[in-house]
């Protein structure tokens, strides 16, 4: 594993308190008026071209939003949000989705920066000599998608890769069928606000049968001042499919704190599998706790059918704040939910994150594993729920959750719900919390470690099961970032 | 000057007001000599070798230490093993999840970087353990395991040999390296160690059973006791205390 020495090169490259991806891309962009309202609505739902039901389905969305409260339970803290003091809507002014050449320069230039090729050429040199594999690529900046990779290839396959915006007006039978089916549009405050506001994202349908033929990915990337990105994420597999998809998320640095309320919803037919992995770098703020993302996602798949399964794998190393939880609702008999998480936190980030395993069908099983790490004054809870319906005859789970403190000013909690209505339900629940042990530091260091790579091998040793679960490509990416996340954490 | 000296060394238990453990400790160690210390339980060898090597426990109130002239007390726990300083530790400790070859291979890596080499090749690396370890008879599947993590006392000894081996210090320190092995292993360890001996490497050698010393045969033996070196001798000082017990020395120092 070379890559631990890679880490440790990057972490030395860069100064303390300096996030990589925080550079602004000075590009013309074009924005709603500021603040909402029911016109900024139709504003988004216009710019997109879309039909009708779907400006009807928004605002329903936003009549209702309307009546809602800002949720309270998770254990952070930040100050009241001014929904009237974001914009809604940025996108950049040259028209998107058009041949890469039409693409401004300049945004290019920014994935270029952030290491991902949209050229099909680069990408393929880039990636396939990296991992082996290609990845396709959908690129959303601020509020649209600007290029997605590999696109032909894919139709081939029958498999549908698309930005949300454009999926609405091609293939309204499928989002009409499925959108909203996992997260209903009342789910919660902020997936209320996503429903009205949304502007884009990713839409991926993979039909009966068909192995993708390639990792899916979306980038998402936010660029301007005080603008909310809000994207939406909808992935079916029909029956018998399998998908692979990865989103990376990154952000300038800036001192006021931007609002990325996400939804993504899964839907596994039966037989079908879905694997969703995402790497969150979003800028977490500065050592004092200005500025920074505020990340309010809900991300949610449905086993609908027999036999599927869904998995989810998080590496979580950004934003100041991250409410977030992953879940499986098996509606199938054999179905089958994982959730894979890494959650790291240093400064004054915090973090309230974890999942929920809601066990409707028969023989049904689920499995948590979770790694919390906290250094510097931040705040890890782990959050989950585990729960059998009555007829969920042989619903299994199994949990783990490590928390790993570095230093003594952060803090780790762990929060699991657990509700059996079915006494057949086998449910097992492990927790640890630990430090880094000043033996095992003075052990490594006796080797010839600094403080910083010592910290970084241990800590990469602890979250070794769920780097496991990533792609490659991304297994290697997620190590550094790991690193990276813990500079100054040490010494 | 000796390559490693040590003169007058007092140290105490950081923070703690009354506890002194070493007592004016002296030792020279010069390039090519093993060294054997022995004494009774909480004498304080332990001790030597963790301050030794920069565990940051333990406050030194007095008297110096020097390797190659240069202050060994002022570096940093890395420093020093990047200027050949290697313990092996009396209880191993595990790093679960960072299989023993990624974990050798940072070391080394981390070593050579702070004296300005480059890093070893990959092939060169795995050539470099593949012979190190088949003289040691670990099997290459440990390798893959976490650091220590499910080790027996007796493999946990031979990775520390190993390391060694690897990390070619300049001077071993080695702890009770003889415990927890068996007859076999005792002489593979042995002559692990014995293979690393050369004209330009010291040793001190902690143990409590001269039948080590059978094996890695010492050019000079010591007693310590109450925190001080209270006699030197050849190797026959070993059997000698073998016999006798260390009533003789415990009464002395009293
Ligand atoms: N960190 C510590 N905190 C408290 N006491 C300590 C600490 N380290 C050492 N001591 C004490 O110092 C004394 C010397 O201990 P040390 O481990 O060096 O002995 P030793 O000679 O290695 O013994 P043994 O032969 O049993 O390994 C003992 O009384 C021990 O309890
Ligand atoms: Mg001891």
């Amino acid at each position: 594993m070379p890559a631990v020495q890679e880490t440790v090169e990057q972490v030395r490259s860069i100064d303390v308190d300096q996030y990589k991806y925080g550079f602004f891309t000075d590009i013309e962009s074009e924005k709603a008026p500021k603040g909402l309202d029911e016109d900024t609505v139709r504003f988004i739902s216009a710019k997109k071209n879309e039909p009708e039901w779907m400006l009807e389905w928004r605002l329903e969305a936003f009549r209702r939003w309307q009546t809602m409260r800002e949720p309270d339970w998770a254990r952070v803290s930040y100050p009241a949000i001014d929904y009237q003091n974001l914009y809604y809507y940025s996108a950049p002014k040259r028209p998107s989705q058009l041949s890469i050449d039409d693409i401004d320069p300049e945004i290019l230039a920014t994935y270029e920066k952030l290491g991902i090729p949209l050229r099909e050429r680069d990408a393929l040199l880039g990636i396939e000599s990296a991992g082996g594999s290609r990845v396709a690529v959908d690129a959303v900046f601020d509020s649209v998608s600007v290029a997605t990779t590999f696109k032909e290839e894919l139709a081939k396959a029958g498999v549908i890769f698309m930005p949300i915006s454009e999926a609405i007006r091609e293939y309204p039978e499928l989002v009409k069928k499925y959108l909203g089916s996992v997260v209903p549009v009342t789910d919660n405050f902020f997936a209320t606000l996503n429903s009205a506001v949304f502007s884009d994202g990713s839409f991926v349908y993979v039909p009966k049968g068909v192995r993708c033929p390639m990792e899916l990915s979306t980038y998402f990337r936010i660029n301007e001042r005080n603008t909310g990105q809000f994207e939406r994420t909808l992935i079916i597999a029909d029956e018998g499919a399998y998908v692979s998809y990865l989103e990376g998320c990154t952000a300038p640095m800036r001192d006021e704190n931007q609002l990325h309320a996400a939804v993504v919803e899964l839907v596994a037919l039966a037989d079908a599998e879905i694997k969703y992995s995402t790497v969150q770098n979003w800028y977490p703020g500065d050592k004092d706790g200005k500025g920074g993302i505020f990340n309010f996602v809900t991300k949610r798949g449905d086993c609908r059918g027999d036999r599927s399964k869904i998995s989810w794998t998080q590496v979580e190393t950004g934003s100041a704040i991250t409410w977030k939880y992953p879940s499986c609702i098996l509606r199938g008999d054999n179905s089958q939910g994982e959730f894979y998480s890494i959650a790291i936190s240093n400064g004054r980030q915090q973090v309230d994150s974890g999942t929920k395993m809601i066990h409707l069908g028969k023989n049904t099983s689920s499995r948590i594993i979770s790694k919390g790490i906290a250094a510097g004054y931040s705040d890890n809870t782990y959050r989950g729920l585990v729960s059998a319906h009555r007829k969920a005859t042989g619903a299994r789970n199994f949990t783990n959750c490590d928390s790993l403190l570095i230093g003594d000013k952060c803090g780790a909690h762990t929060v699991p719900y657990i509700e059996s209505k079915n006494s057949s339900a086998h449910f097992e629940h492990e927790a640890t919390t630990s430090k880094i042990s000043e033996d095992q530091l003075f052990y490594c260091r006796q080797r010839g470690l600094d403080p910083e790579e010592a910290t970084a091998l241990i800590v990469n040793g602890f979250v070794k099961d769920v780097l496991q679960q990533l792609p490659m490509e991304f297994a290697v990416e997620a190590q550094k970032l790991i690193s990276v996340s813990l500079e100054g954490s040490v010494g | 000057m000796a390559m490693l000296e040590i003169d007058n060394l007092h140290a105490k238990i950081d923070g703690d007001e009354g506890k002194e453990i070493l007592k004016g400790l002296s030792l020279k160690v010069n390039p090519g000599e093993v060294h054997a210390i022995m004494g009774p339980n909480g004498s304080g060898k332990s001790t030597l070798s963790y301050i030794l090597a920069g565990k940051e426990d333990y406050e030194v109130t007095d008297g110096s230490v020097t390797l190659d002239g240069e202050d060994l007390l002022e570096m940093e726990i890395d420093e020093r093993a990047a200027k050949g300083v290697f313990l092996a530790f009396q209880y191993p400790i595990e790093v679960p999840g960072v299989a023993t070859m990624t974990f050798l291979r940072a070391a080394l890596n981390a070593q050579r970087k702070k004296r300005g080499e480059a890093e070893i090749s990959t092939p060169d690396f795995l050539r470099l353990v593949k012979a190190k370890s088949g003289a040691l008879g670990i099997n290459p599947d440990m390798l893959k395991r976490g650091v220590n993590v499910g080790f027996s006392g007796g493999e946990k000894k031979r990775m520390e040999i190993l390391q060694m081996a690897i990390l070619e210090p300049k001077i071993c320190i080695l702890d009770e390296t003889d415990s927890g092995l068996d007859i076999d292993a005792l002489k593979v360890v042995s002559e692990g160690v014995n293979a690393l001996r050369s004209p330009d490497r010291g040793m001190i050698v902690i143990t409590h059973y001269q039948r080590l010393l059978n094996h890695i045969v010492p050019d000079f033996v010591h007693v310590m006791n109450k925190g001080r070196i209270v006699r030197s001798g050849g190797k026959e000082l070993a059997l000698e205390l073998e016999a006798n017990g260390y009533a003789e020395y415990q009464q002395d120092a009293a």
